[in-house]
């Protein structure tokens, strides 16, 4: 082989003979990805992250994972002669010493506050638009372990500075891992290589802050997105996309400048972040000490959940049995809560599409609207998450508002019970009410404000029906039915076999799609606009192709496909 | 590309049920919608403005790096809070400048300049075609016959075994090390015994009774914790609060009569709930508070707990005073201090 006759210069022919380069290229360079903004979170989850590997890598060059004492005599004066260690001391020489030391450190943090509030903001997209169903359950699970890892690697990290709110943050895991019933001080000897707080804790959670948790992310987020190009993405609906289409921008050169330059962007305002606001100065917490703690602590924000849960459980649930103690007060919040949470979460694709007997691939995102029981359902999940939250700054919003703690702890208990059953339901009336109007749209169009007086001295307002792209948004999606069961006895009258668990599942999916409003049938759309004499209708309001600008009455229009000219080289 | 821009799409593919008065049962798609030119697209100095607004974030990069570098270079953080904080600002603004005028380059760029026609491509359904699964299956059958395992028990219980068994040379000796000495009932005891000497934290001075005015409170460690083999972890169980209570004000429950000295009267500082140091007093209701998930104590009261998620009150050490008048303690606390655990009354 020769490189005279090839399409590829030296170099690339070079690599293309040794990799098929040249294949990779022409597969993937033009692969279409449609546009949204709400598909950015997503990037800012895995360039938050990125920043988080290149300011990490900084730190680790000045870091000394290590529990040894030694007395401080640098820069900061009002540390000089403490005794502490040397993870404190090099957390402090970071800040101090190192030239632009304090900023990587103050990236490195607000990129992970960023990086968890990205991927709990990214899961709420995939969750509310419905992009979790078939094919992409098993990466709803990937991205889901993701979520875990975030938290280990989050938790993990806040606790290497070895300064005093990092230290009860591990003694309070410390009382958490205790209250396991057998195993409970076994692991916290494991945990911390014997008694708390030991000298082995932070060389451990460093390897595993930043090798192994790092590590799998990488391997993971490597599969995450594997699965988005084999999938292709999902795109909202509108006219033109369908489940078996993607519409939208070529990867080269459209994606690969706008998310390549949006990877500057999320790093500039961590940057900026880092310039302008201090966080996690632990130079004025000061090293660890068992005896020393400070009110108003507060964990970073995605461990709060746990702090509210810790702080609303009523310490009676504690009991002894056989002269075992079952610390349940701790078991419940620390363990059963975000159990419950974090299962539901996990497993939400398989339920709803257990509930919809649905075996098809979807493509076409949902609208939350059309889709009432998990909107309300993902709804009342975080409406319980905040007031966890909240619940975890129960003393500060004591002193900010100059209540009574107690008082705010006993609401939040009653809150967090109450709360989201109250936003399930307020969410599922929501959406049950959009999607009326969106029919009352989609039948009597946009009012125009013009009233017309008829000969007959009737007034009546004059209405704009919707053109046809904006009345498809609102008519292409599908209102499920509950599944239909075979009866429960056959035509001799013996009860069929497997009639309980078909009837199990009818009643979960009665539960997701007995209230539902039907889309718009043109029949229905037919029947509004010629018995509809009240409505005067007005021209539409886009310039639309010859058949739309037709009176409007019989609805005949709608059968036959509307031929589109493209004249910018797009398929129909 | 070819492929995508020949590809039909197929709405109104779906099947189009017609109901009685002829109208099919669903709206069909309508297809693309028209492609909006863009200002830059009609008016060639719209262009060419987008053009130089590109040039000079690209510019604003290249000055926000070059400031970061002078910075860097000339603004020497002094260990005063404000040298630094200087310092950090114009690291952080340069950086700042330098990676955001790139991002906002390219996405204007994009936006701006490049073509703007949206494209369509088909998908495929991912489910293999059932010829394929057919050979799938056909080529696993030819490899297990090839491996003779479907015949042999033995062979496969032995494998079987030898790799169930294996991990364990790496697992028990991770497992046996990691915890240290693995003797967990060192978490029932303190170093607190008979006539061990109340100091105070962290100067380790001695305390007498006289010390203690009504209302004061004393943070103690025993005596000797410098000279342990573990500081520390001496140190975070056997921290104790010193509270001096006018005596009328005191309950006494029958069974630790004696255990307090006039009025004073020493609790472990380890809350009960998950451990953290218990450290909020209020003189006027005798109520300390943790502030981790504000358990309250009543100190009047045996140290029980009046509200929050701790359930036990938290451990009274037994104290008096040695013959020199100084606070020790009668012997270690009756129970095991800090969070609940499975076997701590066994
Ligand atoms: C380390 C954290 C994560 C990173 C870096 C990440 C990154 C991404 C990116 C870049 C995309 C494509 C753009 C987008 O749709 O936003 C994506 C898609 C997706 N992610 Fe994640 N993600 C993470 C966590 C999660 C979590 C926690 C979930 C849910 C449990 C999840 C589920 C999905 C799904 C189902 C898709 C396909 C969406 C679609 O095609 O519409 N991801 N992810
Ligand atoms: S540790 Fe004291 S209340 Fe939780």
């Amino acid at each position: 082989m020769t490189t005279t006759d090839s399409a590829f210069p030296g170099p690339v022919d070079y690599l293309d003979q040794r990799t098929g380069l040249g294949s990779a290229i022409k597969t993937f360079a033009r692969k279409i990805f449609p546009d949204h903004w709400s598909f950015l979170l997503g990037e800012i989850a895995l360039y938050s992250f990125v920043v988080i590997l290149i300011s990490g890598v900084f730190l680790t060059m000045f870091f000394v994972p290590s529990m040894n004492e030694t007395v401080y005599h640098g820069a900061w004066a009002s540390m000089q002669g403490v005794t502490m260690s040397e993870a404190f001391k090099s957390t402090l020489d970071l800040s101090f010493e190192v030239r632009g030391g304090l900023l990587m450190r103050q990236i490195h943090h607000w990129a992970a506050l960023i990086f968890m509030a990205a991927i709990v903001t990214h899961m709420m997209r995939v969750f509310f638009t419905g992009a979790f169903r078939k094919p992409r359950e098993v990466n709803w699970v990937v991205g889901f372990v993701l979520m875990i890892l975030g938290l280990a690697a989050g938790f993990s990290g806040y606790s290497l500075p070895d300064d005093v709110l990092s230290g009860n943050g591990l003694r309070i895991t410390d009382g958490v891992v205790l209250s396991l019933p057998i195993i409970g001080s076994y692991l916290s000897y494991f945990i911390f290589g014997g008694q708390f707080p030991g000298t082995q804790l932070i060389p451990r959670l460093f390897t595993v802050h930043v090798l192994l948790v790092p590590g799998l992310i990488l391997a993971l987020i490597g599969l995450h997105l594997f699965f988005v190009v084999l999938h292709k993405h999902t795109q909202y609906p509108g006219s033109g996309r369908t489940d078996k289409n993607v519409v939208g921008f070529p990867l080269f050169p459209i994606y690969v400048a706008k998310a390549g330059g949006f990877f500057f962007i999320v790093f500039g305002v961590i940057a900026l972040m880092a310039a302008l606001f201090t966080i996690n100065p632990v130079w004025n917490y000061g090293p660890f000490d068992p005896s020393l703690v400070s009110a108003g602590a507060q964990p970073d924000w995605y461990m709060l959940f746990l702090e509210g849960a810790l702080r609303l459980t009523p310490g009676q649930l504690e009991v002894v049995v056989a002269g075992f103690t079952i610390p349940l007060n701790v078991i419940i919040p620390a363990m059963v809560v975000p159990g419950i949470l974090f299962t539901a979460l996990a497993a939400y694709p398989f339920i709803e599409a257990y509930a919809t007997g649905d075996k098809r691939e979807h493509h076409v995102l949902d609208r939350p609207r059309n889709v009432p029981v998990r909107t309300s359902f993902g709804v009342a999940l975080l409406t319980a998450f905040m007031i966890l939250i909240l619940a975890g700054s129960n003393d500060i919003i004591a002193t900010q508002f100059q209540l009574s703690i107690n008082d705010i702890t006993s609401v939040f208990r009653v809150l967090l019970f109450v709360g989201p059953v109250f936003a399930f339901w307020i969410t599922k009336r929501t959406c049950l009410a959009l999607q009326r109007k969106d029919r009352e749209l989609v039948l009597h169009g946009h009012e125009t404000g013009s009233i017309v007086r008829f000969a007959s001295g009737e007034y009546i307002e004059v209405h704009t029906p919707l053109n046809e792209h904006e009345r498809w948004l609102r008519v292409s999606y599908e209102a499920h039915r509950p599944i239909e069961i075979a009866p429960a006895e056959d035509s001799r009258g013996v009860i069929r076999q497997g009639y309980r668990r078909d009837r199990l599942r009818q009643r979960v999916s009665q539960l997701f799609y007995e209230d539902r409003v039907e889309p718009v049938t043109p029949t229905e759309l037919a029947a509004a606009q010629s018995h509809g004499a009240h409505d005067a209708i007005a021209p539409p309001r886009e310039d639309l192709d010859h058949v739309e600008s037709q009176p409007v009455g019989g609805g005949q229009h709608f059968v036959a496909p509307i031929s589109q000219v493209t004249p910018d080289e797009r398929n129909l | 590309m070819s492929a995508h821009d020949s590809t039909p799409h197929d709405s109104g593919k779906d099947v189009v049920v017609h109901t009685p008065d002829g109208l099919p049962d669903r709206f069909s798609n309508p297809g693309h919608p028209e492609h909006h030119l863009r200002r830059s697209d009609q008016d060639p100095r719209a262009n060419k403005r987008a053009e130089l607004q590109v040039v000079g974030l690209f510019l604003i990069s290249v000055i926000g790096t070059i400031g970061f570098l002078v910075a860097y270079f000339t603004v020497t953080p002094a260990g005063t809070p404000s040298s630094i904080r200087n310092s950090n600002l114009l690291l952080g603004l340069g950086m700042f400048f330098g990676l955001m005028g790139i991002g906002l380059a390219a996405v204007h760029w994009a936006k701006s300049l490049m073509n703007d026609h949206e494209k369509s491509e088909e998908r495929h359904e991912l489910r293999s075609p059932e010829p394929v699964r057919v050979q799938a299956v056909d080529v696993i059958k030819e490899g297990v016959a090839d491996s003779a395992i479907g015949r042999r028990g033995v062979l496969k219980g032995a494998m079987i075994s030898a790799l169930a068994l294996f991990p364990l040379s790496i697992v028990v000796p991770l497992i046996g090390n990691v915890g240290g000495n693995w003797n967990v009932s060192t978490l029932k005891h303190t170093m607190w015994k008979k006539g061990t000497r109340l100091t105070i934290d962290p100067t380790g001075r001695p305390v007498k009774a006289s010390d203690l005015t009504i209302g004061s409170v004393f943070h103690i460690i025993p005596e000797g914790l410098d000279t342990t083999a573990q500081p520390l972890e001496e140190k975070a169980k056997a921290i104790v609060l010193l509270i001096r209570l006018d005596p009328r004000d005191l309950k006494i429950a029958p069974d630790r009569v004696g255990w307090s000295y006039d009025g004073i009267i020493a609790y472990s500082k380890i809350c009960t709930h998950v451990g953290c140091p218990v450290a909020l007093y209020e003189q006027q209701t005798h109520h300390l508070l943790c502030p981790c998930h504000q358990s309250t104590f009543d100190v009047a009261d045996g140290a029980k707990v009046v509200f929050g998620p701790a359930k036990r009150p938290l451990p009274q050490l037994p104290i008096t005073v040695d013959s020199e008048g100084y606070l020790v303690a009668q012997s270690d606390f009756h129970e095991p201090v800090g969070p609940s655990f499975w076997e701590r009354l066994k």
